[in-house]
Protein backbone atom coordinates (compact mmCIF):
# COMPACT_ATOMS: atom_id res chain seq x y z
CA UNK A 1 0.00 0.00 0.00
CA UNK A 2 1.68 3.61 -1.06
CA UNK A 3 1.70 6.07 1.27
CA UNK A 4 -1.29 8.08 -0.32
CA UNK A 5 -3.15 4.95 -0.39
CA UNK A 6 -3.27 4.84 3.62
CA UNK A 7 -3.71 8.65 3.93
CA UNK A 8 -7.13 7.87 2.32
CA UNK A 9 -7.47 4.49 3.15
CA UNK A 10 -10.14 5.29 6.72
CA UNK A 11 -12.71 6.71 3.58
CA UNK A 12 -13.26 3.61 2.52
CA UNK A 13 -14.83 2.68 5.74
CA UNK A 14 -18.27 3.42 6.24
CA UNK A 15 -18.23 3.74 10.20
CA UNK A 16 -14.96 6.40 10.00
CA UNK A 17 -17.15 8.83 7.48
CA UNK A 18 -19.90 8.49 10.15
CA UNK A 19 -17.38 9.00 12.96
CA UNK A 20 -15.43 11.97 10.71
CA UNK A 21 -19.32 13.84 10.24
CA UNK A 22 -19.29 13.49 13.84
CA UNK A 23 -17.19 14.99 14.72
CA UNK A 24 -16.68 17.81 12.61
CA UNK A 25 -20.60 18.65 14.21
CA UNK A 26 -19.40 17.92 17.86
CA UNK A 27 -16.60 20.68 17.30
CA UNK A 28 -18.65 22.51 16.17
CA UNK A 29 -21.50 22.68 18.73
CA UNK A 30 -18.71 22.82 21.49
CA UNK A 31 -17.20 25.48 19.68
CA UNK A 32 -20.18 27.69 19.44
CA UNK A 33 -21.23 26.97 22.93
CA UNK A 34 -17.96 27.30 24.52
CA UNK A 35 -18.08 31.43 23.38
CA UNK A 36 -20.68 31.87 26.32
CA UNK A 37 -19.38 29.73 28.35
CA UNK A 38 -15.88 30.94 28.48
CA UNK A 39 -17.21 34.58 28.46
CA UNK A 40 -19.53 33.94 31.44
CA UNK A 41 -16.20 32.39 33.47
CA UNK A 42 -18.48 28.72 33.44
CA UNK A 43 -15.50 26.49 31.72
CA UNK A 44 -16.04 24.19 34.66
CA UNK A 45 -19.86 23.89 34.07
CA UNK A 46 -19.04 21.60 30.87
CA UNK A 47 -16.97 19.76 33.28
CA UNK A 48 -19.30 19.01 35.75
CA UNK A 49 -22.18 18.90 33.32
CA UNK A 50 -20.77 15.23 31.54
CA UNK A 51 -19.91 14.08 34.80
CA UNK A 52 -23.59 14.76 35.65
CA UNK A 53 -24.76 13.16 32.68
CA UNK A 54 -23.06 10.03 32.75
CA UNK A 55 -24.38 8.93 36.48
CA UNK A 56 -28.22 9.48 33.92
CA UNK A 57 -26.85 7.72 31.01
CA UNK A 58 -26.11 4.30 33.60
CA UNK A 59 -29.28 4.90 35.08
CA UNK A 60 -32.09 5.64 32.55
CA UNK A 61 -31.81 1.97 30.95
CA UNK A 62 -32.25 0.66 34.36
CA UNK A 63 -35.69 2.69 34.77
CA UNK A 64 -36.41 1.47 31.18
CA UNK A 65 -36.42 5.36 30.07
CA UNK A 66 -34.57 5.62 26.33
CA UNK A 67 -30.75 6.66 27.06
CA UNK A 68 -31.32 10.21 24.84
CA UNK A 69 -34.16 11.34 26.97
CA UNK A 70 -33.06 9.57 30.61
CA UNK A 71 -29.67 11.39 30.25
CA UNK A 72 -31.09 14.39 28.84
CA UNK A 73 -33.35 14.96 31.39
CA UNK A 74 -30.73 14.20 33.99
CA UNK A 75 -28.47 16.46 32.34
CA UNK A 76 -31.10 19.65 31.97
CA UNK A 77 -31.54 18.90 36.06
CA UNK A 78 -27.87 19.19 36.91
CA UNK A 79 -27.57 22.09 34.76
CA UNK A 80 -30.35 24.34 36.35
CA UNK A 81 -28.79 23.01 39.98
CA UNK A 82 -25.71 24.07 39.02
CA UNK A 83 -26.74 27.35 37.49
CA UNK A 84 -29.09 28.46 40.68
CA UNK A 85 -25.70 27.31 43.03
CA UNK A 86 -24.28 29.48 41.03
CA UNK A 87 -26.31 32.55 41.88
CA UNK A 88 -27.08 31.94 44.99
CA UNK A 89 -23.82 32.57 46.53
CA UNK A 90 -24.51 30.85 49.91
CA UNK A 91 -21.81 28.64 49.36
CA UNK A 92 -18.77 27.91 47.49
CA UNK A 93 -19.88 27.51 43.54
CA UNK A 94 -17.00 25.33 42.47
CA UNK A 95 -17.08 23.23 45.64
CA UNK A 96 -21.14 22.62 45.38
CA UNK A 97 -20.58 21.81 41.80
CA UNK A 98 -18.26 19.29 42.61
CA UNK A 99 -20.07 17.53 45.14
CA UNK A 100 -23.52 17.40 42.80
CA UNK A 101 -21.51 16.01 39.65
CA UNK A 102 -18.57 13.79 41.18
CA UNK A 103 -21.60 12.40 42.72
CA UNK A 104 -23.40 11.72 39.88
CA UNK A 105 -20.35 10.44 38.15
CA UNK A 106 -19.99 8.02 40.86
CA UNK A 107 -23.59 6.35 40.61
CA UNK A 108 -22.89 6.21 37.41
CA UNK A 109 -19.98 4.20 37.47
CA UNK A 110 -21.39 2.26 40.40
CA UNK A 111 -24.92 1.42 38.13
CA UNK A 112 -22.34 0.49 35.52
CA UNK A 113 -19.70 -1.83 37.30
CA UNK A 114 -23.36 -3.58 39.08
CA UNK A 115 -25.05 -3.98 36.29
CA UNK A 116 -23.37 -3.07 32.92
CA UNK A 117 -24.37 -1.26 30.20
CA UNK A 118 -26.72 -1.47 26.89
CA UNK A 119 -24.84 1.50 25.32
CA UNK A 120 -21.11 1.97 24.45
CA UNK A 121 -18.70 0.52 26.39
CA UNK A 122 -17.57 1.61 29.71
CA UNK A 123 -13.96 3.31 28.62
CA UNK A 124 -15.82 4.84 25.68
CA UNK A 125 -18.09 6.78 27.46
CA UNK A 126 -14.70 8.16 29.36
CA UNK A 127 -12.61 8.82 26.33
CA UNK A 128 -14.62 8.76 23.34
CA UNK A 129 -14.88 6.13 20.42
CA UNK A 130 -14.64 6.52 16.85
CA UNK A 131 -16.75 3.19 16.35
CA UNK A 132 -20.73 2.94 16.54
CA UNK A 133 -22.06 6.06 15.78
CA UNK A 134 -25.04 5.50 14.34
CA UNK A 135 -27.56 7.48 12.28
CA UNK A 136 -29.36 8.63 15.24
CA UNK A 137 -26.04 10.04 17.00
CA UNK A 138 -25.85 12.13 14.14
CA UNK A 139 -29.12 13.55 13.62
CA UNK A 140 -29.32 14.23 16.91
CA UNK A 141 -25.98 16.30 16.73
CA UNK A 142 -27.12 17.61 13.75
CA UNK A 143 -30.09 18.54 15.55
CA UNK A 144 -28.63 20.07 18.78
CA UNK A 145 -26.25 22.25 16.29
CA UNK A 146 -29.65 23.35 13.89
CA UNK A 147 -30.84 24.07 17.70
CA UNK A 148 -28.30 25.70 18.94
CA UNK A 149 -27.30 28.25 16.30
CA UNK A 150 -30.60 29.13 15.39
CA UNK A 151 -31.11 30.44 19.27
CA UNK A 152 -28.15 31.61 19.57
CA UNK A 153 -29.07 34.02 16.04
CA UNK A 154 -32.30 35.45 17.19
CA UNK A 155 -31.78 35.71 20.53
CA UNK A 156 -27.94 37.63 19.56
CA UNK A 157 -28.39 40.55 21.32
CA UNK A 158 -30.36 39.55 24.67
CA UNK A 159 -27.54 36.49 24.97
CA UNK A 160 -24.93 39.05 24.48
CA UNK A 161 -26.08 41.79 26.93
CA UNK A 162 -26.77 38.89 29.38
CA UNK A 163 -23.47 37.37 29.37
CA UNK A 164 -21.54 40.66 29.77
CA UNK A 165 -23.90 42.54 32.22
CA UNK A 166 -26.53 40.76 34.00
CA UNK A 167 -27.41 42.64 36.12
CA UNK A 168 -28.05 45.51 33.83
CA UNK A 169 -29.51 43.44 31.06
CA UNK A 170 -32.33 42.52 33.71
CA UNK A 171 -33.05 46.11 34.49
CA UNK A 172 -32.93 46.90 30.75
CA UNK A 173 -35.96 43.89 30.50
CA UNK A 174 -34.26 41.30 28.94
CA UNK A 175 -35.39 37.63 30.59
CA UNK A 176 -31.93 37.19 31.98
CA UNK A 177 -33.10 33.91 33.99
CA UNK A 178 -34.67 31.60 30.75
CA UNK A 179 -31.89 33.23 29.16
CA UNK A 180 -29.83 30.90 31.43
CA UNK A 181 -31.97 28.31 31.26
CA UNK A 182 -31.99 28.35 27.44
CA UNK A 183 -27.96 28.29 27.45
CA UNK A 184 -27.93 25.21 30.16
CA UNK A 185 -30.37 23.49 28.19
CA UNK A 186 -28.60 24.42 24.68
CA UNK A 187 -25.36 22.97 26.83
CA UNK A 188 -27.27 20.02 28.12
CA UNK A 189 -28.38 18.31 24.98
CA UNK A 190 -24.49 19.72 23.28
CA UNK A 191 -23.22 17.41 26.21
CA UNK A 192 -25.38 14.83 25.66
CA UNK A 193 -25.08 14.87 22.50
CA UNK A 194 -21.47 14.89 21.93
CA UNK A 195 -20.24 12.21 24.80
CA UNK A 196 -20.23 9.38 22.35
CA UNK A 197 -17.46 11.23 20.59
CA UNK A 198 -15.34 13.44 22.78
CA UNK A 199 -16.19 11.22 26.23
CA UNK A 200 -17.04 12.18 29.74
CA UNK A 201 -13.54 13.29 30.81
CA UNK A 202 -13.16 14.86 27.58
CA UNK A 203 -16.12 17.27 26.32
CA UNK A 204 -15.15 20.16 28.89
CA UNK A 205 -12.18 20.82 26.71
CA UNK A 206 -13.42 20.82 23.42
CA UNK A 207 -15.64 23.29 25.23
CA UNK A 208 -13.18 25.66 26.36
CA UNK A 209 -10.25 25.38 24.03
CA UNK A 210 -11.65 26.62 20.37
CA UNK A 211 -13.28 29.87 22.37
CA UNK A 212 -10.00 30.45 24.41
CA UNK A 213 -8.12 30.23 21.02
CA UNK A 214 -10.98 32.24 19.33
CA UNK A 215 -10.75 35.23 21.81
CA UNK A 216 -6.62 35.35 21.32
CA UNK A 217 -7.68 35.72 17.75
CA UNK A 218 -10.32 38.27 17.67
CA UNK A 219 -11.34 41.35 19.64
CA UNK A 220 -14.94 40.95 18.27
CA UNK A 221 -17.59 38.75 20.01
CA UNK A 222 -19.33 37.68 16.17
CA UNK A 223 -16.01 36.82 14.89
CA UNK A 224 -15.26 34.73 18.00
CA UNK A 225 -18.41 33.18 17.41
CA UNK A 226 -17.41 32.12 13.64
CA UNK A 227 -13.56 31.10 14.40
CA UNK A 228 -14.48 29.22 17.86
CA UNK A 229 -17.24 27.36 15.46
CA UNK A 230 -14.64 26.58 12.75
CA UNK A 231 -11.67 26.19 15.26
CA UNK A 232 -13.54 23.58 16.99
CA UNK A 233 -14.92 21.94 13.98
CA UNK A 234 -11.60 21.68 11.99
CA UNK A 235 -10.12 20.15 15.08
CA UNK A 236 -12.73 17.69 15.36
CA UNK A 237 -12.02 16.52 11.98
CA UNK A 238 -7.99 16.30 12.20
CA UNK A 239 -8.28 14.23 15.80
CA UNK A 240 -10.90 11.96 14.70
CA UNK A 241 -8.77 11.02 11.60
CA UNK A 242 -5.75 10.95 14.16
CA UNK A 243 -8.04 8.37 16.00
CA UNK A 244 -8.46 6.06 13.25
CA UNK A 245 -4.83 6.17 12.17
CA UNK A 246 -3.28 6.48 15.61
CA UNK A 247 -5.72 4.06 17.28
CA UNK A 248 -6.07 6.13 20.05
CA UNK A 249 -9.43 7.02 21.75
CA UNK A 250 -11.03 10.17 19.54
CA UNK A 251 -11.86 12.30 22.34
CA UNK A 252 -7.91 12.23 23.13
CA UNK A 253 -6.76 13.05 19.88
CA UNK A 254 -9.28 16.25 19.41
CA UNK A 255 -8.63 17.45 22.63
CA UNK A 256 -5.13 17.12 21.63
CA UNK A 257 -4.93 18.82 18.86
CA UNK A 258 -6.80 21.68 19.79
CA UNK A 259 -4.49 21.81 22.67
CA UNK A 260 -1.91 22.17 19.54
CA UNK A 261 -4.09 25.07 17.59
CA UNK A 262 -3.71 26.98 21.24
CA UNK A 263 0.11 26.77 21.53
CA UNK A 264 0.88 27.69 17.54
CA UNK A 265 -1.53 30.58 18.33
CA UNK A 266 0.40 31.36 21.73
CA UNK A 267 4.02 30.71 20.05
CA UNK A 268 2.98 33.17 17.14
CA UNK A 269 1.84 35.95 19.12
CA UNK A 270 4.55 35.42 21.89
CA UNK A 271 1.92 36.07 24.46
CA UNK A 272 0.56 39.49 23.50
CA UNK A 273 -3.16 36.94 22.56
CA UNK A 274 -3.05 35.10 25.94
CA UNK A 275 -3.29 38.35 27.76
CA UNK A 276 -6.26 39.45 25.73
CA UNK A 277 -7.41 36.44 26.72
CA UNK A 278 -6.25 36.50 30.01
CA UNK A 279 -9.42 38.61 31.28
CA UNK A 280 -12.28 36.38 29.81
CA UNK A 281 -13.89 36.56 32.94
CA UNK A 282 -11.98 39.54 34.90
CA UNK A 283 -13.61 42.53 35.98
CA UNK A 284 -10.73 44.86 36.41
CA UNK A 285 -11.02 48.35 37.84
CA UNK A 286 -11.32 51.34 35.83
CA UNK A 287 -8.75 52.83 33.96
CA UNK A 288 -7.56 55.38 36.67
CA UNK A 289 -4.12 57.58 37.02
CA UNK A 290 -4.74 58.29 40.92
CA UNK A 291 -7.54 56.44 42.54
CA UNK A 292 -5.99 56.40 45.87
CA UNK A 293 -5.82 60.58 45.90
CA UNK A 294 -9.25 60.58 44.37
CA UNK A 295 -10.38 57.89 47.93
CA UNK A 296 -8.24 60.26 50.49
CA UNK A 297 -11.36 62.77 50.32
CA UNK A 298 -13.39 60.39 51.53
CA UNK B 1 -23.00 73.65 44.13
CA UNK B 2 -25.48 72.02 41.21
CA UNK B 3 -28.73 73.42 41.14
CA UNK B 4 -31.48 70.47 40.21
CA UNK B 5 -33.38 70.21 37.02
CA UNK B 6 -36.98 69.85 38.89
CA UNK B 7 -39.94 70.81 36.82
CA UNK B 8 -43.25 72.21 37.84
CA UNK B 9 -44.95 70.34 35.11
CA UNK B 10 -43.29 66.84 36.11
CA UNK B 11 -43.77 67.87 40.16
CA UNK B 12 -47.71 68.48 39.38
CA UNK B 13 -47.89 64.49 38.62
CA UNK B 14 -46.49 62.98 41.95
CA UNK B 15 -42.98 61.12 42.17
CA UNK B 16 -41.49 58.97 40.11
CA UNK B 17 -41.15 56.28 42.43
CA UNK B 18 -42.24 56.27 45.91
CA UNK B 19 -41.11 53.61 48.86
CA UNK B 20 -42.89 53.30 51.37
CA UNK B 21 -41.81 51.31 55.05
CA UNK B 22 -39.46 49.49 53.47
CA UNK B 23 -37.68 46.32 54.56
CA UNK B 24 -35.54 44.16 53.09
CA UNK B 25 -32.28 41.56 54.34
CA UNK B 26 -30.07 38.86 52.91
CA UNK B 27 -30.50 36.05 54.92
CA UNK B 28 -32.08 37.47 58.12
CA UNK B 29 -29.92 40.25 58.27
CA UNK B 30 -31.80 43.45 57.54
CA UNK B 31 -29.79 46.02 55.46
CA UNK B 32 -32.92 48.50 55.39
CA UNK B 33 -35.35 49.12 58.08
CA UNK B 34 -38.77 50.94 57.63
CA UNK B 35 -36.99 53.13 54.68
CA UNK B 36 -39.92 55.72 53.16
CA UNK B 37 -38.09 58.03 50.13
CA UNK B 38 -39.69 59.61 47.01
CA UNK B 39 -37.68 59.74 43.87
CA UNK B 40 -39.24 63.37 42.45
CA UNK B 41 -39.18 64.22 38.98
CA UNK B 42 -36.02 66.02 37.63
CA UNK B 43 -34.25 65.59 41.38
CA UNK B 44 -30.33 64.88 41.50
CA UNK B 45 -29.80 62.72 45.08
CA UNK B 46 -26.77 61.42 46.53
CA UNK B 47 -27.36 58.62 48.88
CA UNK B 48 -24.88 58.44 51.19
CA UNK B 49 -23.60 55.96 54.06
CA UNK B 50 -20.45 53.76 54.44
CA UNK B 51 -20.06 50.21 53.30
CA UNK B 52 -22.73 47.85 54.31
CA UNK B 53 -25.57 50.72 54.98
CA UNK B 54 -27.89 49.48 51.82
CA UNK B 55 -27.10 51.96 50.02
CA UNK B 56 -26.82 49.57 46.59
CA UNK B 57 -30.25 47.68 48.03
CA UNK B 58 -32.14 50.76 48.45
CA UNK B 59 -31.05 51.38 44.75
CA UNK B 60 -31.90 47.78 43.90
CA UNK B 61 -35.28 48.29 45.19
CA UNK B 62 -35.89 51.12 43.05
CA UNK B 63 -34.51 49.33 40.16
CA UNK B 64 -37.39 46.68 40.92
CA UNK B 65 -34.65 43.81 40.92
CA UNK B 66 -35.21 42.95 44.76
CA UNK B 67 -38.57 42.31 46.44
CA UNK B 68 -38.68 44.04 49.45
CA UNK B 69 -39.72 41.72 52.90
CA UNK B 70 -42.06 44.81 53.90
CA UNK B 71 -43.01 47.77 53.03
CA UNK B 72 -44.29 49.01 49.25
CA UNK B 73 -42.88 50.56 46.71
CA UNK B 74 -45.05 52.50 43.41
CA UNK B 75 -43.31 53.23 40.57
CA UNK B 76 -45.17 55.91 38.10
CA UNK B 77 -46.63 53.58 35.21
CA UNK B 78 -44.99 53.56 32.49
CA UNK B 79 -41.91 54.88 33.82
CA UNK B 80 -38.59 54.25 31.98
CA UNK B 81 -35.76 53.82 34.13
CA UNK B 82 -31.96 53.42 33.23
CA UNK B 83 -29.25 51.92 35.44
CA UNK B 84 -25.35 51.95 35.20
CA UNK B 85 -23.38 49.69 37.12
CA UNK B 86 -19.79 50.25 39.55
CA UNK B 87 -17.19 50.45 36.30
CA UNK B 88 -15.21 48.12 39.13
CA UNK B 89 -17.53 45.46 38.71
CA UNK B 90 -17.41 45.18 34.54
CA UNK B 91 -15.38 42.96 32.57
CA UNK B 92 -13.06 45.15 30.28
CA UNK B 93 -11.99 42.57 28.04
CA UNK B 94 -15.25 41.30 27.04
CA UNK B 95 -14.63 41.41 23.31
CA UNK B 96 -17.05 44.17 22.24
CA UNK B 97 -16.48 47.98 20.99
CA UNK B 98 -18.03 51.32 22.32
CA UNK B 99 -20.85 51.28 19.85
CA UNK B 100 -21.78 47.15 20.21
CA UNK B 101 -21.83 48.23 24.04
CA UNK B 102 -24.12 51.06 23.67
CA UNK B 103 -26.51 49.22 21.37
CA UNK B 104 -27.41 46.74 24.21
CA UNK B 105 -29.80 48.98 25.13
CA UNK B 106 -31.88 47.76 22.18
CA UNK B 107 -31.82 44.19 22.78
CA UNK B 108 -35.26 43.99 23.85
CA UNK B 109 -36.80 45.91 20.75
CA UNK B 110 -35.04 43.84 17.92
CA UNK B 111 -33.98 40.00 18.54
CA UNK B 112 -31.66 39.46 15.07
CA UNK B 113 -28.45 40.43 15.35
CA UNK B 114 -27.87 42.82 12.48
CA UNK B 115 -28.10 46.21 13.00
CA UNK B 116 -30.48 48.82 11.54
CA UNK B 117 -29.68 51.91 9.73
CA UNK B 118 -31.52 53.57 12.08
CA UNK B 119 -30.30 51.75 14.82
CA UNK B 120 -26.51 53.27 13.96
CA UNK B 121 -27.69 56.81 13.90
CA UNK B 122 -28.95 56.41 17.55
CA UNK B 123 -26.36 55.14 18.92
CA UNK B 124 -23.53 57.82 16.68
CA UNK B 125 -25.95 60.70 17.84
CA UNK B 126 -26.09 59.90 21.70
CA UNK B 127 -22.12 59.04 21.28
CA UNK B 128 -21.50 62.47 20.13
CA UNK B 129 -23.77 63.77 22.65
CA UNK B 130 -21.96 62.66 25.30
CA UNK B 131 -18.51 64.07 23.27
CA UNK B 132 -17.47 60.49 22.85
CA UNK B 133 -18.30 60.29 18.87
CA UNK B 134 -15.39 59.13 17.49
CA UNK B 135 -14.91 56.01 19.89
CA UNK B 136 -17.89 54.33 18.74
CA UNK B 137 -15.51 51.61 17.17
CA UNK B 138 -13.04 51.16 19.70
CA UNK B 139 -13.10 48.05 22.13
CA UNK B 140 -14.07 49.16 25.69
CA UNK B 141 -10.68 48.54 26.80
CA UNK B 142 -9.19 51.47 25.64
CA UNK B 143 -11.45 54.01 27.02
CA UNK B 144 -10.07 56.34 30.11
CA UNK B 145 -12.36 56.16 33.38
CA UNK B 146 -14.12 59.48 32.11
CA UNK B 147 -14.71 57.18 28.69
CA UNK B 148 -15.86 54.00 30.14
CA UNK B 149 -18.51 56.36 32.55
CA UNK B 150 -19.82 58.26 29.09
CA UNK B 151 -20.15 54.98 27.60
CA UNK B 152 -22.51 53.71 30.01
CA UNK B 153 -24.33 56.78 30.36
CA UNK B 154 -25.06 56.99 26.42
CA UNK B 155 -25.96 53.67 26.31
CA UNK B 156 -28.58 54.24 29.86
CA UNK B 157 -29.95 57.39 27.42
CA UNK B 158 -30.11 55.11 24.61
CA UNK B 159 -33.75 53.96 26.34
CA UNK B 160 -34.67 57.52 27.11
CA UNK B 161 -35.44 57.44 30.62
CA UNK B 162 -37.11 59.37 32.77
CA UNK B 163 -34.76 58.41 35.93
CA UNK B 164 -31.69 57.48 35.77
CA UNK B 165 -29.73 55.69 38.91
CA UNK B 166 -26.13 55.38 39.08
CA UNK B 167 -24.00 52.69 41.64
CA UNK B 168 -21.01 54.84 42.85
CA UNK B 169 -20.30 56.23 39.21
CA UNK B 170 -16.62 57.86 40.37
CA UNK B 171 -15.85 54.99 42.58
CA UNK B 172 -12.13 54.48 41.64
CA UNK B 173 -11.65 56.85 39.24
CA UNK B 174 -9.40 60.14 39.51
CA UNK B 175 -10.18 63.83 40.11
CA UNK B 176 -10.23 65.15 36.84
CA UNK B 177 -12.39 62.14 35.51
CA UNK B 178 -14.43 62.67 38.81
CA UNK B 179 -15.09 66.49 37.59
CA UNK B 180 -15.59 64.98 34.42
CA UNK B 181 -18.41 62.75 35.44
CA UNK B 182 -20.20 65.66 37.77
CA UNK B 183 -20.62 68.10 35.42
CA UNK B 184 -21.67 65.70 32.50
CA UNK B 185 -24.85 64.90 35.43
CA UNK B 186 -25.45 68.31 35.83
CA UNK B 187 -26.23 68.84 32.44
CA UNK B 188 -28.20 65.97 31.73
CA UNK B 189 -30.25 67.13 34.55
CA UNK B 190 -30.60 69.93 33.69
CA UNK B 191 -32.21 68.81 30.47
CA UNK B 192 -34.97 67.40 32.94
CA UNK B 193 -33.32 63.60 33.74
CA UNK B 194 -33.85 62.77 37.05
CA UNK B 195 -30.93 61.17 38.81
CA UNK B 196 -30.38 58.99 42.04
CA UNK B 197 -26.63 57.96 42.69
CA UNK B 198 -24.93 55.90 46.06
CA UNK B 199 -21.81 57.50 47.02
CA UNK B 200 -19.49 57.20 49.72
CA UNK B 201 -16.75 60.74 48.65
CA UNK B 202 -18.78 63.47 50.64
CA UNK B 203 -16.04 66.23 49.57
CA UNK B 204 -15.57 64.81 46.02
CA UNK B 205 -19.56 63.95 45.16
CA UNK B 206 -22.38 64.37 47.97
CA UNK B 207 -21.15 68.32 48.47
CA UNK B 208 -21.90 69.10 45.21
CA UNK B 209 -25.22 67.76 44.82
CA UNK B 210 -28.60 69.48 45.53
CA UNK B 211 -30.19 66.98 47.65
CA UNK B 212 -28.46 63.80 49.67
CA UNK B 213 -30.48 60.91 51.62
CA UNK B 214 -28.05 59.64 54.96
CA UNK B 215 -28.40 56.09 55.16
CA UNK B 216 -27.58 53.96 58.16
CA UNK B 217 -29.89 50.89 57.32
CA UNK B 218 -32.76 53.30 57.81
CA UNK B 219 -32.84 57.32 56.19
CA UNK B 220 -31.15 59.16 58.95
CA UNK B 221 -31.30 62.56 57.23
CA UNK B 222 -32.55 63.74 53.80
CA UNK B 223 -32.15 67.23 52.44
CA UNK B 224 -29.50 69.84 50.89
CA UNK B 225 -26.03 69.16 51.60
CA UNK B 226 -26.18 72.10 54.13
CA UNK B 227 -28.49 69.49 56.15
CA UNK B 228 -26.88 66.50 55.94
CA UNK B 229 -23.15 67.25 55.73
CA UNK B 230 -23.49 68.13 59.76
CA UNK B 231 -21.60 66.57 62.24
CA UNK B 232 -24.78 64.56 64.21
CA UNK B 233 -26.13 63.51 60.47
CA UNK B 234 -22.30 62.33 59.78
CA UNK B 235 -21.49 60.50 63.21
CA UNK B 236 -25.45 58.57 63.06
CA UNK B 237 -24.62 57.63 59.47
CA UNK B 238 -20.95 56.93 59.50
CA UNK B 239 -20.69 56.14 63.47
CA UNK B 240 -17.55 58.50 63.42
CA UNK B 241 -17.21 61.90 64.71
CA UNK B 242 -16.37 64.15 61.83
CA UNK B 243 -15.79 67.96 60.87
CA UNK B 244 -17.16 69.99 59.29
CA UNK B 245 -15.89 72.95 57.78
CA UNK B 246 -17.27 75.51 54.61
CA UNK B 247 -15.49 76.18 51.52
CA UNK B 248 -17.00 78.27 48.64
CA UNK B 249 -19.89 78.23 50.31
CA UNK B 250 -19.77 74.01 50.65
CA UNK B 251 -19.38 72.00 53.39
CA UNK B 252 -15.75 70.07 53.72
CA UNK B 253 -15.54 67.55 55.75
CA UNK B 254 -12.47 66.72 57.72
CA UNK B 255 -11.86 63.49 60.02
CA UNK B 256 -11.07 64.10 63.76
CA UNK B 257 -9.38 61.42 64.22
CA UNK B 258 -5.82 61.47 66.38
CA UNK B 259 -2.90 60.95 63.91
CA UNK B 260 -0.91 57.69 64.22
CA UNK B 261 2.54 57.94 65.47
CA UNK B 262 4.66 55.54 63.73
CA UNK B 263 8.09 54.66 64.71
CA UNK B 264 10.94 55.41 62.14
CA UNK B 265 12.39 52.40 61.18
CA UNK B 266 15.85 51.69 62.14
CA UNK B 267 19.21 51.63 59.68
Amino acid sequence: MTLWQSLLDPFGYDFFLKGLVAAVLAGALCGLIGVFITLRGMSYIGHGLSHAIFGGYAAAPLLGIPIVLGAGAWGLASALAINAITRSRRIGADAAIGVVTTASFALGVALLTRFGTKGPAFDALLFGSINGVTRSDLLLLAGALLFAASLFTVLYRSFLFSTFDPEVADVSGVPVRRMDALLMLVLSVSVLATLKILGVTLVAATLVIPAVVARMLSDSFSRMLWLSTGLGSAAGAVGMYLSFQLEIPSGTTIVLVNALVFLVVLAISRGSALRRAGGLHDHAPATSSAPALARAGH
Amino acid sequence: MIADGQSAAGQQLGPLITVSGVSFGYDRSPVLLDVDYAVQPGEFTGIVGPSGSGKTSLLRVLLGTVRPQRGRVERRPGLAVSYVPQLETVNWNFPVTVGECVLMSRSTRRLMPWTTPAERADVADVLERLGIGDLAGRHIRELSGGQQQRMFIARALLRRPQLLLMDEPTSGVDIGTRHEVLHLLADLNREGLAIVLTTHDLNGMASHLPHLVALQHRVVAYGPPSEVIVPDVLEQTFGARMEVLQHLGMPVVVDTAEPISLQPVAG
